[in-house]
């Protein structure tokens, strides 16, 4: 009788398709991942209930009205290209202004965001938002 | 006679052997650098700024939209204004460094977004963030 011995099976995983594995999952990460960061304009709101008296002169209203339009101390009307410099002017005269931001209440929000832009621009770190009446 | 012997010659081919490594290594830096968008109010276009600072701790960040069409959002589902400071004051409290991020749309009505600003102040979440895309 013939008896021929039985070949042992190679107990080895195959790793040679690992690469490719992992490229395909880096592909899809990269597909996948999004790097925009959330950005804004960043503001610290004062608690609830907390009013200051400040003296007059120490504070420049700036109103915005339904159209966009902006009107400073309410006897200048500044066009937006011209608010930063005349926020600067402003503030190299007396660097204890408080600027405060009193929009009306169907005032679109990217007129208010514009103003705020500018006036963050030209350096004011006190800024103050006034409701709406 | 000398004995000239013939030079081995130098093995041309790429070791491929260290690749599965290092495509595992590139793998496991982009599933933990990899956010997943979390949210997504459609509809809704940011205002563009130019003095704008980018948010470092995303885990801090909580967000509010405000449509057009005056309806507020939180995390996607919509929310009455009187409902704003409750939710906020909630997520104040388990996390008092929270920063509320207003996606607000360049449309919505200033009159609102000022409601939820007092709203926001009652719940004493005072660090916020006005969302805007950067001015091209």
């Amino acid at each position: 009788m013939h008896l021929n011995r039985r070949e042992k099976a190679d107990p080895e995983i195959p790793t040679s398709s690992m690469a490719d594995i992992a490229f395909l999952l880096i592909v899809f990460f990269l597909v996948t991942t999004t790097m925009n960061q959330d950005k804004g304009i960043g503001m610290q709101l004062p608690p609830a209930g907390e009013s200051k008296k400040i003296q007059k002169k120490n504070i420049c209203n700036i109103w915005i009205n339904q159209a966009g339009a902006i009107l400073i101390n309410l006897e200048e009307e500044v066009p937006l290209a011209q608010l930063r410099g005349n926020i600067e002017a402003r503030i190299a005269a007396n660097d204890k202004v408080i600027i405060s931001l009193k929009a009306d209440a169907e005032t679109s929000y990217e007129s208010f965001i514009s103003v705020l832009d500018k006036v963050k621009l030209a350096g004011a770190d006190k800024i103050s938002l006034a409701s709406p009446e | 006679m000398p004995d000239f012997k013939k030079k081995s010659s130098v093995g041309e081919s790429i070791p491929t052997g260290s690749m599965a490594d290092i495509a595992f290594l590139l793998l496991i830096f982009f599933m933990v650098t990899t956010v997943f968008v979390r949210f997504r109010v459609t509809g809704i276009i940011l205002p563009r700024a130019e003095k704008i600072e980018e948010l470092k701790k995303r885990r801090l960040i909580s967000y509010l939209w405000v449509s057009a069409d005056r309806k507020i959002y939180i995390d996607d589902k919509v929310a009455q204004l009187d409902q704003v400071a409750n939710v906020f004051y909630d997520r104040r409290v388990k996390e008092p460094r929270t920063i509320i991020s207003l996606k607000c749309d360049f449309r919505a009505p200033y009159g609102l977004i000022s409601n939820v600003l007092e709203e926001l102040r009652r719940a004493d979440t005072l660090r916020i963030n006005f969302a805007t895309d950067k001015e091209r």
